[in-house]
Protein backbone atom coordinates (compact mmCIF):
# COMPACT_ATOMS: atom_id res chain seq x y z
CA UNK A 1 0.00 0.00 0.00
CA UNK A 2 1.29 3.11 -0.99
CA UNK A 3 1.94 5.81 2.02
CA UNK A 4 0.51 8.48 2.87
CA UNK A 5 1.71 12.00 1.22
CA UNK A 6 1.22 13.44 4.68
CA UNK A 7 3.06 10.87 6.82
CA UNK A 8 6.34 10.90 5.14
CA UNK A 9 6.63 14.41 5.92
CA UNK A 10 9.40 14.42 8.78
CA UNK A 11 8.14 15.15 12.40
CA UNK A 12 11.14 16.11 14.65
CA UNK A 13 10.87 15.13 18.18
CA UNK A 14 11.28 17.66 20.48
CA UNK A 15 12.05 17.80 24.09
CA UNK A 16 11.29 20.77 26.37
CA UNK A 17 12.54 21.02 29.77
CA UNK A 18 9.72 23.51 31.31
CA UNK A 19 10.71 25.31 34.76
CA UNK A 20 7.87 24.35 37.17
CA UNK A 21 6.74 28.02 38.63
CA UNK A 22 7.17 29.88 34.57
CA UNK A 23 7.57 28.27 31.47
CA UNK A 24 5.00 24.90 32.50
CA UNK A 25 2.54 27.21 33.69
CA UNK A 26 3.41 29.23 30.88
CA UNK A 27 2.55 26.31 28.36
CA UNK A 28 -0.61 25.84 30.74
CA UNK A 29 -1.52 29.70 29.40
CA UNK A 30 -1.03 28.93 26.09
CA UNK A 31 -3.45 26.28 26.26
CA UNK A 32 -6.03 27.81 28.20
CA UNK A 33 -5.60 30.98 25.79
CA UNK A 34 -6.67 28.37 22.79
CA UNK A 35 -2.43 29.28 21.48
CA UNK A 36 -1.29 26.32 19.13
CA UNK A 37 1.94 25.20 19.18
CA UNK A 38 3.13 21.79 17.76
CA UNK A 39 2.77 18.13 19.22
CA UNK A 40 6.03 17.38 18.24
CA UNK A 41 7.22 19.25 21.47
CA UNK A 42 7.28 17.13 24.62
CA UNK A 43 7.18 18.66 27.41
CA UNK A 44 8.95 17.54 30.73
CA UNK A 45 8.48 19.21 34.23
CA UNK A 46 11.24 20.00 36.05
CA UNK A 47 11.72 21.82 39.14
CA UNK A 48 13.84 24.84 37.95
CA UNK A 49 15.87 25.27 35.26
CA UNK A 50 19.25 24.80 37.15
CA UNK A 51 17.83 20.85 37.70
CA UNK A 52 18.42 20.84 34.14
CA UNK A 53 21.55 18.54 34.59
CA UNK A 54 23.32 18.55 31.20
CA UNK A 55 23.57 14.99 31.00
CA UNK A 56 19.42 15.46 30.61
CA UNK A 57 20.45 16.60 27.26
CA UNK A 58 22.88 14.39 26.02
CA UNK A 59 20.61 11.70 27.16
CA UNK A 60 17.31 12.99 25.19
CA UNK A 61 19.96 13.43 22.08
CA UNK A 62 21.25 9.81 22.51
CA UNK A 63 17.59 8.31 22.72
CA UNK A 64 16.38 10.29 19.93
CA UNK A 65 15.45 13.83 20.26
CA UNK A 66 16.30 15.98 17.13
CA UNK A 67 15.91 19.06 19.26
CA UNK A 68 16.05 20.17 23.07
CA UNK A 69 14.67 23.44 24.38
CA UNK A 70 15.29 24.24 28.02
CA UNK A 71 12.71 26.87 29.32
CA UNK A 72 13.40 29.13 32.83
CA UNK A 73 12.29 32.00 34.58
CA UNK A 74 13.83 34.78 33.50
CA UNK A 75 16.76 36.19 35.32
CA UNK A 76 16.09 37.39 38.89
CA UNK A 77 12.88 36.02 38.97
CA UNK A 78 13.66 32.50 39.96
CA UNK A 79 11.77 30.71 42.39
CA UNK A 80 14.63 29.72 44.12
CA UNK A 81 16.36 32.59 43.68
CA UNK A 82 19.03 31.85 41.85
CA UNK A 83 18.65 28.58 39.80
CA UNK A 84 18.46 29.88 36.49
CA UNK A 85 21.66 32.04 36.82
CA UNK A 86 23.53 28.78 37.39
CA UNK A 87 21.41 26.96 34.55
CA UNK A 88 22.67 29.85 32.51
CA UNK A 89 26.35 29.24 32.66
CA UNK A 90 26.05 25.89 32.51
CA UNK A 91 24.19 26.16 28.74
CA UNK A 92 26.23 28.18 27.33
CA UNK A 93 29.12 26.20 28.16
CA UNK A 94 27.32 22.70 26.71
CA UNK A 95 26.23 24.32 23.74
CA UNK A 96 29.30 25.62 22.91
CA UNK A 97 31.08 22.43 23.72
CA UNK A 98 28.17 20.90 21.27
CA UNK A 99 29.17 23.13 18.80
CA UNK A 100 32.48 22.58 18.63
CA UNK A 101 31.87 19.14 18.62
CA UNK A 102 30.15 19.77 15.10
CA UNK A 103 26.37 19.60 16.20
CA UNK A 104 24.22 22.07 14.59
CA UNK A 105 23.85 24.29 16.80
CA UNK A 106 20.02 24.97 15.78
CA UNK A 107 19.42 22.15 17.54
CA UNK A 108 19.81 23.64 21.43
CA UNK A 109 18.06 26.42 22.35
CA UNK A 110 17.10 28.29 26.16
CA UNK A 111 14.38 30.40 26.33
CA UNK A 112 13.70 32.80 29.70
CA UNK A 113 9.35 32.60 29.11
CA UNK A 114 7.17 33.69 32.86
CA UNK A 115 3.92 32.07 33.49
CA UNK A 116 2.27 35.06 32.35
CA UNK A 117 3.80 34.36 28.91
CA UNK A 118 1.60 32.06 26.89
CA UNK A 119 1.83 34.03 23.51
CA UNK A 120 5.41 34.02 23.73
CA UNK A 121 5.55 29.96 24.61
CA UNK A 122 3.69 29.04 21.72
CA UNK A 123 5.82 31.35 19.66
CA UNK A 124 9.53 29.92 20.67
CA UNK A 125 7.94 26.25 20.25
CA UNK A 126 6.52 27.08 16.45
CA UNK A 127 10.03 29.16 15.64
CA UNK A 128 12.01 26.40 17.36
CA UNK A 129 9.56 23.49 16.00
CA UNK A 130 10.54 24.92 12.24
CA UNK A 131 14.19 25.45 12.77
CA UNK A 132 14.93 21.58 13.74
CA UNK A 133 12.41 20.51 11.00
CA UNK A 134 15.07 22.53 8.68
CA UNK A 135 18.06 20.44 10.23
CA UNK A 136 16.35 17.42 10.04
CA UNK A 137 16.97 13.60 11.50
CA UNK A 138 19.74 14.39 14.74
CA UNK A 139 22.12 11.86 13.33
CA UNK A 140 25.08 12.82 14.98
CA UNK A 141 24.93 12.86 18.54
CA UNK A 142 22.88 9.68 18.23
CA UNK A 143 25.69 8.27 16.62
CA UNK A 144 29.40 9.67 17.77
CA UNK A 145 31.44 6.65 18.75
CA UNK A 146 29.80 4.62 15.30
CA UNK A 147 28.37 1.89 17.58
CA UNK A 148 25.07 1.50 16.32
CA UNK B 1 68.30 13.91 41.63
CA UNK B 2 71.00 12.58 44.48
CA UNK B 3 70.28 16.02 46.27
CA UNK B 4 66.69 14.77 46.25
CA UNK B 5 67.31 11.42 47.43
CA UNK B 6 69.77 12.73 49.87
CA UNK B 7 67.01 14.99 51.40
CA UNK B 8 63.84 12.34 51.27
CA UNK B 9 66.66 10.25 53.07
CA UNK B 10 67.18 13.23 55.64
CA UNK B 11 62.81 13.47 56.38
CA UNK B 12 62.53 10.14 56.77
CA UNK B 13 65.24 9.55 59.14
CA UNK B 14 64.44 12.63 61.26
CA UNK B 15 60.69 11.52 61.44
CA UNK B 16 59.19 14.46 59.82
CA UNK B 17 57.58 11.82 57.53
CA UNK B 18 56.72 8.39 57.38
CA UNK B 19 56.44 7.64 53.83
CA UNK B 20 57.26 9.40 50.53
CA UNK B 21 55.43 9.03 47.11
CA UNK B 22 57.95 9.55 43.95
CA UNK B 23 58.51 7.10 41.24
CA UNK B 24 60.69 4.06 41.27
CA UNK B 25 62.47 2.22 38.03
CA UNK B 26 60.09 0.39 35.36
CA UNK B 27 60.88 -2.38 33.48
CA UNK B 28 62.09 0.00 30.85
CA UNK B 29 64.20 2.59 30.97
CA UNK B 30 61.45 5.20 29.84
CA UNK B 31 58.68 4.27 32.10
CA UNK B 32 58.97 4.99 35.70
CA UNK B 33 56.12 4.06 37.66
CA UNK B 34 54.73 6.37 40.55
CA UNK B 35 55.65 4.40 44.00
CA UNK B 36 55.91 4.49 48.17
CA UNK B 37 58.78 4.77 49.83
CA UNK B 38 59.27 4.10 53.28
CA UNK B 39 62.84 2.77 54.10
CA UNK B 40 66.24 4.13 53.37
CA UNK B 41 67.05 0.97 51.50
CA UNK B 42 63.96 1.48 48.94
CA UNK B 43 65.45 4.47 47.43
CA UNK B 44 67.73 2.20 45.44
CA UNK B 45 65.47 1.97 42.96
CA UNK B 46 64.71 5.74 43.21
CA UNK B 47 64.47 7.95 40.25
CA UNK B 48 63.25 11.32 39.06
CA UNK B 49 64.19 12.05 35.39
CA UNK B 50 62.76 13.08 32.30
CA UNK B 51 60.32 10.58 32.05
CA UNK B 52 59.15 11.33 35.33
CA UNK B 53 55.74 13.01 33.56
CA UNK B 54 53.18 11.59 36.23
CA UNK B 55 50.89 13.93 38.49
CA UNK B 56 51.26 12.55 41.96
CA UNK B 57 49.31 14.53 43.32
CA UNK B 58 45.96 12.49 43.39
CA UNK B 59 47.80 9.70 45.59
CA UNK B 60 47.70 12.55 48.42
CA UNK B 61 43.79 11.57 48.40
CA UNK B 62 44.53 8.20 49.88
CA UNK B 63 47.60 8.98 51.39
CA UNK B 64 47.27 11.79 53.38
CA UNK B 65 44.27 9.79 55.29
CA UNK B 66 47.20 7.44 56.80
CA UNK B 67 48.85 7.52 60.09
CA UNK B 68 51.80 10.05 60.04
CA UNK B 69 53.21 12.36 57.30
CA UNK B 70 53.81 11.67 53.40
CA UNK B 71 56.16 13.29 51.38
CA UNK B 72 54.80 14.15 48.06
CA UNK B 73 57.19 14.62 45.30
CA UNK B 74 55.34 17.61 42.76
CA UNK B 75 56.73 19.12 39.98
CA UNK B 76 55.16 23.14 39.35
CA UNK B 77 52.42 21.85 37.41
CA UNK B 78 51.03 18.45 39.55
CA UNK B 79 51.19 21.69 42.24
CA UNK B 80 48.16 23.34 40.49
CA UNK B 81 46.32 20.17 40.64
CA UNK B 82 47.23 19.44 44.64
CA UNK B 83 45.71 23.57 45.35
CA UNK B 84 42.64 22.22 43.26
CA UNK B 85 42.65 19.30 45.56
CA UNK B 86 42.80 21.56 49.04
CA UNK B 87 39.92 23.94 47.45
CA UNK B 88 37.12 20.67 46.83
CA UNK B 89 38.36 19.48 50.90
CA UNK B 90 39.90 16.07 48.85
CA UNK B 91 43.42 16.53 50.71
CA UNK B 92 44.48 16.86 54.51
CA UNK B 93 47.34 19.55 54.11
CA UNK B 94 48.39 18.49 57.87
CA UNK B 95 48.82 15.37 56.56
CA UNK B 96 51.13 16.56 53.81
CA UNK B 97 54.95 17.31 53.04
CA UNK B 98 55.60 19.04 49.72
CA UNK B 99 58.43 18.79 48.29
CA UNK B 100 58.21 20.74 44.90
CA UNK B 101 61.03 18.90 42.06
CA UNK B 102 62.59 20.61 39.03
CA UNK B 103 61.03 20.38 36.02
CA UNK B 104 62.90 20.92 32.66
CA UNK B 105 59.31 19.58 30.41
CA UNK B 106 58.99 15.87 30.80
CA UNK B 107 59.11 13.44 28.07
CA UNK B 108 56.89 11.67 25.76
CA UNK B 109 58.27 8.34 24.52
CA UNK B 110 55.77 7.85 21.70
CA UNK B 111 57.46 10.97 20.13
CA UNK B 112 60.73 8.85 19.79
CA UNK B 113 58.53 5.46 18.36
CA UNK B 114 57.12 8.00 16.13
CA UNK B 115 60.46 9.44 14.71
CA UNK B 116 61.59 5.63 14.11
CA UNK B 117 63.73 4.78 17.24
CA UNK B 118 62.24 1.34 17.94
CA UNK B 119 64.70 -1.46 20.17
CA UNK B 120 65.67 0.62 23.31
CA UNK B 121 68.70 -0.51 25.32
CA UNK B 122 68.80 2.41 27.77
CA UNK B 123 68.56 6.38 27.18
CA UNK B 124 71.20 8.72 28.89
CA UNK B 125 70.96 12.87 28.71
CA UNK B 126 67.17 12.48 29.95
CA UNK B 127 68.50 13.66 33.96
CA UNK B 128 67.12 16.50 35.42
CA UNK B 129 70.16 18.70 35.86
CA UNK B 130 71.46 18.04 32.35
CA UNK B 131 70.58 20.10 29.29
CA UNK B 132 71.38 18.75 26.03
CA UNK B 133 70.21 16.00 23.45
CA UNK B 134 68.51 12.49 24.46
CA UNK B 135 70.32 9.80 23.55
CA UNK B 136 68.94 6.18 23.03
CA UNK B 137 71.21 3.17 22.74
CA UNK B 138 68.89 0.79 20.46
CA UNK B 139 69.61 -2.80 19.18
CA UNK B 140 70.22 -0.72 15.94
CA UNK B 141 72.85 1.37 17.44
CA UNK B 142 72.97 4.95 18.98
CA UNK B 143 70.49 7.91 18.03
CA UNK B 144 69.56 10.81 19.12
CA UNK B 145 66.73 13.68 19.43
CA UNK B 146 66.68 16.95 21.01
CA UNK B 147 65.09 17.18 24.36
CA UNK B 148 62.34 19.46 23.25
CA UNK B 149 61.21 17.25 20.52
CA UNK B 150 60.57 14.70 22.94
CA UNK B 151 58.56 16.81 25.03
CA UNK B 152 54.76 16.54 26.00
CA UNK B 153 52.85 18.19 24.20
CA UNK B 154 51.39 19.65 27.28
CA UNK B 155 54.79 20.92 28.26
CA UNK B 156 54.96 22.99 25.12
CA UNK B 157 52.22 24.96 26.64
CA UNK B 158 54.11 24.60 29.93
CA UNK B 159 52.53 27.13 32.96
CA UNK B 160 55.59 27.99 34.19
CA UNK B 161 58.44 27.25 36.26
CA UNK B 162 56.93 28.49 39.80
CA UNK B 163 55.50 25.75 42.42
CA UNK B 164 52.45 27.39 43.93
CA UNK B 165 52.86 25.20 47.17
CA UNK B 166 55.39 23.76 48.62
CA UNK B 167 57.27 23.12 51.98
CA UNK B 168 60.60 23.47 50.33
CA UNK B 169 61.91 23.18 46.74
CA UNK B 170 64.60 21.45 45.42
CA UNK B 171 66.18 21.84 41.96
CA UNK B 172 65.86 24.48 38.84
CA UNK B 173 63.05 24.64 37.03
CA UNK B 174 62.08 25.68 33.68
CA UNK B 175 59.73 27.38 32.26
CA UNK B 176 59.16 24.77 28.57
CA UNK B 177 56.40 26.77 27.08
CA UNK B 178 57.11 27.67 23.22
CA UNK B 179 53.40 27.64 21.83
CA UNK B 180 49.83 29.05 22.32
CA UNK B 181 47.72 27.11 24.79
CA UNK B 182 44.76 27.77 22.44
CA UNK B 183 46.28 27.21 19.14
CA UNK B 184 45.14 23.72 18.85
CA UNK B 185 41.43 24.25 19.86
CA UNK B 186 41.37 27.36 17.89
CA UNK B 187 42.31 25.31 14.49
CA UNK B 188 39.49 23.30 15.06
CA UNK B 189 37.27 25.94 15.79
CA UNK B 190 38.47 27.09 12.45
CA UNK B 191 37.09 24.05 10.70
CA UNK B 192 33.71 23.36 9.41
CA UNK B 193 30.78 21.60 11.33
CA UNK B 194 31.37 19.03 9.21
CA UNK B 195 34.91 18.43 9.37
CA UNK B 196 34.59 19.41 13.38
CA UNK B 197 32.17 16.28 13.79
CA UNK B 198 34.58 14.07 11.58
CA UNK B 199 37.50 14.41 13.28
CA UNK B 200 35.79 14.07 16.57
CA UNK B 201 34.06 11.05 15.30
CA UNK B 202 37.26 9.54 14.09
CA UNK B 203 38.97 10.67 17.52
CA UNK B 204 36.71 9.13 19.85
CA UNK B 205 35.77 5.99 17.84
CA UNK B 206 39.10 4.78 19.11
CA UNK B 207 38.08 5.16 22.88
CA UNK B 208 38.65 1.67 24.77
CA UNK B 209 36.92 2.53 27.91
CA UNK B 210 40.15 1.55 29.87
CA UNK B 211 39.17 4.56 32.25
CA UNK B 212 42.59 5.39 32.59
CA UNK B 213 42.05 9.08 31.89
CA UNK B 214 38.98 9.36 34.45
CA UNK B 215 41.75 7.45 37.09
CA UNK B 216 44.67 9.82 36.68
CA UNK B 217 42.67 12.54 36.37
CA UNK B 218 43.27 15.04 39.40
CA UNK B 219 40.40 16.65 38.98
CA UNK B 220 38.43 13.04 38.90
CA UNK B 221 38.38 12.95 42.49
CA UNK B 222 34.92 11.79 43.32
CA UNK B 223 34.40 8.56 45.67
CA UNK B 224 31.40 7.18 43.36
CA UNK B 225 31.59 8.08 40.10
CA UNK B 226 28.53 8.38 37.70
CA UNK B 227 30.51 6.00 35.25
CA UNK B 228 30.82 3.32 37.69
CA UNK B 229 27.77 0.79 37.91
CA UNK B 230 25.99 -1.42 40.75
CA UNK B 231 28.22 -4.57 40.10
CA UNK B 232 31.67 -5.98 41.90
CA UNK B 233 35.09 -5.53 40.72
CA UNK B 234 36.09 -5.05 36.90
CA UNK B 235 32.80 -5.26 36.02
CA UNK B 236 32.01 -2.40 37.95
CA UNK B 237 33.83 -0.03 35.57
CA UNK B 238 32.09 -1.38 32.50
CA UNK B 239 29.90 0.52 30.52
CA UNK B 240 26.20 1.00 32.07
CA UNK B 241 24.69 1.61 28.34
CA UNK B 242 25.32 3.00 25.40
CA UNK B 243 24.65 6.17 25.96
CA UNK B 244 28.00 6.39 28.47
CA UNK B 245 29.67 5.07 25.99
CA UNK B 246 28.76 7.58 23.50
CA UNK B 247 29.07 10.17 25.65
CA UNK B 248 31.51 9.51 28.65
CA UNK B 249 34.19 12.02 27.06
CA UNK B 250 31.89 15.05 27.03
CA UNK B 251 30.68 14.46 30.22
CA UNK B 252 33.84 13.58 31.72
CA UNK B 253 35.15 17.27 30.47
CA UNK B 254 32.06 19.16 31.77
CA UNK B 255 32.43 17.53 35.06
CA UNK B 256 36.01 18.92 35.34
CA UNK B 257 35.08 21.79 33.88
CA UNK B 258 36.00 24.86 36.11
CA UNK B 259 38.13 22.41 38.27
CA UNK B 260 40.30 21.27 35.33
CA UNK B 261 43.91 23.08 35.90
CA UNK B 262 44.66 21.61 31.82
CA UNK B 263 47.86 19.30 33.61
CA UNK B 264 47.25 17.22 30.56
CA UNK B 265 47.34 13.59 32.33
CA UNK B 266 44.35 12.50 30.37
CA UNK B 267 46.15 13.17 26.69
CA UNK B 268 49.33 11.63 28.43
CA UNK B 269 48.06 7.82 29.54
CA UNK B 270 45.49 7.47 27.02
CA UNK B 271 46.19 4.18 25.28
CA UNK B 272 44.50 5.31 21.71
CA UNK B 273 46.27 8.74 21.93
CA UNK B 274 43.29 10.38 22.07
CA UNK B 275 43.79 14.25 22.57
CA UNK B 276 41.31 14.39 25.20
CA UNK B 277 43.10 17.40 26.58
CA UNK B 278 41.07 19.43 23.40
CA UNK B 279 37.77 18.89 25.23
CA UNK B 280 39.20 20.30 28.73
CA UNK B 281 40.97 23.31 26.75
CA UNK B 282 38.06 24.54 24.97
CA UNK B 283 36.18 24.73 28.24
CA UNK B 284 38.63 26.27 30.01
CA UNK B 285 39.13 28.55 26.60
CA UNK B 286 35.12 29.48 26.76
CA UNK B 287 35.32 30.22 30.74
CA UNK B 288 38.34 32.53 29.93
CA UNK B 289 36.44 34.32 27.30
CA UNK B 290 32.90 33.91 28.99
CA UNK B 291 33.94 34.72 32.75
CA UNK B 292 37.25 36.37 32.47
CA UNK B 293 40.64 34.68 33.05
CA UNK B 294 40.40 31.49 35.08
CA UNK B 295 43.34 29.12 36.44
CA UNK B 296 41.91 26.54 38.61
CA UNK B 297 44.39 25.75 41.66
CA UNK B 298 46.31 28.73 40.86
CA UNK B 299 44.37 30.00 44.06
CA UNK B 300 43.00 27.41 46.81
CA UNK B 301 40.11 30.00 48.00
CA UNK B 302 39.40 31.01 44.49
CA UNK B 303 35.94 29.92 43.36
CA UNK B 304 35.11 28.08 40.56
CA UNK B 305 33.27 30.17 37.22
CA UNK B 306 30.36 26.77 37.12
CA UNK B 307 29.74 27.43 41.04
CA UNK B 308 29.71 30.98 40.64
CA UNK B 309 27.60 34.12 38.46
CA UNK B 310 26.94 36.92 37.58
CA UNK B 311 23.76 39.07 36.93
CA UNK B 312 24.48 39.58 33.02
CA UNK B 313 26.52 36.44 31.82
CA UNK B 314 26.66 35.68 28.55
CA UNK B 315 23.01 34.21 27.29
CA UNK B 316 23.48 30.68 25.95
CA UNK B 317 22.36 31.77 22.43
CA UNK B 318 25.35 34.19 22.50
CA UNK B 319 27.77 31.63 23.66
CA UNK B 320 27.08 29.95 19.96
CA UNK B 321 27.79 30.58 16.42
CA UNK B 322 30.60 32.90 17.11
CA UNK B 323 32.77 32.15 14.17
CA UNK B 324 29.69 32.57 11.65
Amino acid sequence: MPMNEENKEFRPLIVAFCCNWCSYAGADLAGSSRLSYPADVKIIRVPCSGRVNPMFILRAFERGADGVIICGCHPGDCHYSTGNYYARRRMALLFSMLEYMGIENGRTRVEWCSAAEGAKFSKTMNEFCEKVKSLGQNVRLGDLRCKN
Amino acid sequence: MQELINRLKELLADGTVVRVIGWKKGDMPYNPEPAYFEKAEDFDNFVYDGFCGANLSKMMIEAAKLEGKTAVCLKPCDTYSFNQLIREHRVNRENTYIIGVGCRGKLDIEKARKAGIKGIKSVSGVDIEGDGDVTFDTIYGEKKMAYSDLMLDRCHVCKGKDHVIFDEVIGESKDTGDKDRFEDVIKIEKMTPEERFAFFKSELSKCIRCNACRNVCPACSCRKCVFDNTKFDSQQKANVDSFEEKMFHIIRAFHVAGRCTDCGECSRVCPEGIPLHLFNRKFIKDIDEFYGEFQAGKDPEAQSPLTDFTFDDLEPKDAVGRGE
